[in-house]
């Protein structure tokens, strides 16, 4: 069961990252590679059950924090042009 | 097959299936704008829901422990999260002057520099 979602949700990745390498703009890119992340949040947490290791969980926690944080902080440079 | 494995599968693949008509809404859309739109809402419910569907399997296989609240809060953070990014890109990209997408198909343009500045 957790192997075939994880299956699936790895299509879907490789659906967002045809957007990620084509999109037109560079909005685009930063939107493709937001979506990315949240499957990978997923992805890790299933990864934890497929291989009886619930304690990727820790790591998963971390991979949404930092996400959000790229996000923020790549908008911001692109807006003022400096991240101070 | 018991009834833990049916229910918390009926809310990962719920979940799955919430996440690729997200990807697949990405991909297919005609504008920024409206990319936004699956990407700030089915993949934060999705991605909900796949965890919801861990919660269930682990309170009844292992009992109540500290891995069920970890789940718990990544899924409280993603609620606040992604739709804080989304909200964010739609504003940088206002700001940087993209305009939305119309009827007649010619829409994606950056203003050149000098109608930017009127």
């Amino acid at each position: 069961m957790f192997s075939v979602a994880a299956i699936i949700i790895i299509v879907a990745m490789i659906l967002v990252l045809y957007r990620a390498i084509q999109g037109p703009r560079i909005c685009d890119r930063v939107l493709a590679v937001n979506v990315i992340g949240t499957k990978t949040v997923v992805l890790l947490a299933l990864i934890g059950y497929i291989y009886e290791r619930p304690h990727f969980m820790d790591i998963a926690l971390v991979y949404a924090l930092i996400n959000f944080i790229a996000t923020i902080a790549f908008l911001k440079y692109r807006e003022t042009g400096r991240l101070d | 097959m018991d009834i833990v494995s049916i229910i918390s599968g009926f809310f990962i693949f719920t979940g799955v299936f919430f996440i690729i008509v997200a990807s697949i809404g990405v991909v297919r859309f005609p504008d920024f704008y409206s990319r936004i739109h699956p990407a700030g809402k089915c993949d934060t419910m999705g991605q909900a829901m796949v965890l919801i569907g861990l919660i269930i399997f682990e309170l009844f296989t292992e009992g109540f422990n500290l891995i069920s609240v970890k789940m718990f809060i990544i899924i409280a953070f993603i609620f606040i999260v992604n739709p804080t990014a989304t909200h964010a890109l739609a504003n940088s990209a206002l700001i940087m002057g993209l305009k939305p997408w119309t009827k007649d198909g010619k829409s994606e343009e950056y203003p050149s520099s000098e109608e930017r500045q009127k």
